[in-house]
């Protein structure tokens, strides 16, 4: 018997993982209230004209999927922690990159869902309209994306190991993620107003998922065997 | 080694009073921002040992990740600490110079900013070691330090950029090019003395974190010592 490869054990511990949110759709659901909360509140806080939200929107959009992605994320690992399934990860021969790379890609569905429902609802609310191309949006939203997720499924397992984990995982999420935060903002903001060229950020929001990718990759090995 | 401490430590008081003369006496008075510009001489030298300190950090962490060896810890730990207290001296020192010379506390500058975003990133790694539990403490706290450290070429190059895309909202010209030789002397001997001074500190949480650590040892053989006897 040949032993199976890192993909089909991500693939597997994946598909896992979505039936699990299918059936409970726990993390999902309360992302997207939280989401559409925080939209509610800004938009109480700030009354703009069409003009200045598309100055604004950009961050606050990021800012409430930055929120809700924190959600998600807690509930990334808590799931595991009941009936040991960590130990048994632990003990598995499995790649534990495979694990990771799972809980990464789910993460990464999740928001992306949230995304598709919570975009139109910023359109409709800010009365939004791009001056730029809007596919350079989507490059912006698909590397933003990883960006949150890679770096915030790692951090949630370095978290869990933690007293009141729930709060720990944005106090260090938040820090290490200030450039990238920057990045998916300034260039959401450049391509709805049309006013600068985005490629910067987007070249620095690619440099920023390729090292973190890596370096999450390498050391998720001795986080998950740490004692 | 507890004469050498103290030998160091009267060195290093030795070096501070030095530096103080150099630095509020003899160093010349700037021309246009008068005597508040001296606290440069303690607000560089202090951002120079932070960045240092913050390498060390990363070092000790990647040490500690191959070798497991407690010391390395017991060094990451000290050199964040003592790191972060150095880069809240920089952030302090420098609102305390600027409201007299810009007219502003604050901006948001690339230099102050990504000053700030690297004080952030290691109080978060203070947090987490912080409020981690039990033995797994130093390779979650070793895996955060490494992330904050590749993390800084990436903050300085976002808020260049960032920066560098809208007007500077102030004035006033920082500290000009080129010091003045004295000025460069009362420089250089405020590092060494800081540089020092940030040393004993670490040297201090050093031993103090390898107690700790050979205390919980103890404990837990103490625990399991029972245990056995127990069970005989």
């Amino acid at each position: 018997m040949t032993s199976p490869t890192l993909w089909a054990i991500t693939r597997r511990s994946l598909v896992k993982d979505l039936r699990l949110e299918w059936r409970s759709k726990d993390a999902i659901n309360s992302m997207l209230f939280f989401a559409l909360l925080v939209v509610v509140i800004f938009s109480f806080g700030f009354d703009p004209t069409a003009e200045e939200s598309r100055k604004i929107a950009g961050g606050l959009l990021w800012v409430a999927i930055l929120f809700a992605t924190v959600v998600a994320l807690n509930q990334t690992w808590t799931r595991e922690l009941r009936n040991q399934v960590l130990d048994a990860y632990r003990l598995s021969p499995a790649p534990p990159q495979a694990l990771f790379l799972s809980k990464t890609i789910g993460n990464f569905l999740f928001v992306s869902i949230l995304e598709v429902l919570m975009v139109p609802l910023f359109v409709v609310f800010y009365n939004l309209r791009s001056v730029g191309p809007v596919w350079q949006l989507l490059v912006v939203a698909l590397l933003a994306t990883w960006a949150l997720v890679v770096n915030g499924t790692f951090f949630a397992a370095l978290s869990i190991r933690t007293r009141s984990r729930e709060i720990m995982l944005p106090l260090i999420l938040f820090p290490i993620s200030i450039p990238a935060l920057l990045a998916m903002v300034d260039a959401t903001t450049s391509i709805l107003t049309g006013d600068n060229s985005p490629i910067f950020w987007i070249r620095l929001l690619a440099v920023y998922d390729l090292v973190f990718t890596t370096v999450s990759l390498i050391l998720f090995e001795p986080v998950l065997n740490a004692e | 080694m507890k004469i050498l401490f103290n030998v160091l430590a009267v060195f290093t008081l030795l070096l501070l009073g030095y530096g103080f003369c150099q630095a509020m006496y003899i160093a010349p008075t700037e021309a246009t921002m008068g005597d508040v510009q001296r606290i440069f001489y303690y607000h560089l030298p202090s951002a120079w040992v932070a960045f240092l300190l913050f390498f060390v950090n990363f070092l000790a962490s990647c040490w500690y990740l191959t070798r497991r060896s407690p010391g390395a810890d017991a060094l990451a730990l000290a050199s964040a600490e003592v790191g972060v207290s150095f880069c809240t001296i920089v952030l302090i020192t420098g609102p305390i110079w600027a409201r007299p010379i810009w007219g502003i506390w604050w901006t948001w500058d690339a230099r102050l900013t990504s000053t700030l975003v690297l004080w952030l990133i290691y109080v978060s790694y203070l947090v987490l070691r912080h409020y981690a539990t039990g033995g797994q403490v130093p390779v979650l706290a070793a895996a955060l330090g490494i992330f904050g450290f590749v993390d800084v070429p990436i903050v300085y190059m976002a808020i260049r950029w960032f920066r560098t895309q809208h007007p500077q909202p102030v004035i006033g010209g920082g500290q000009g090019t080129g010091l003045d030789h004295t000025m460069w002397v009362a420089v250089l001997w405020n590092l060494a003395a800081f540089a020092m001074l940030a040393l004993m500190f670490v040297l201090i949480r050093y031993r103090q974190a390898l107690d700790e650590h050979a205390l919980e040892e103890a404990h837990a053989q103490a625990s399991l010592d029972y245990e056995t006897e127990g069970a005989q």
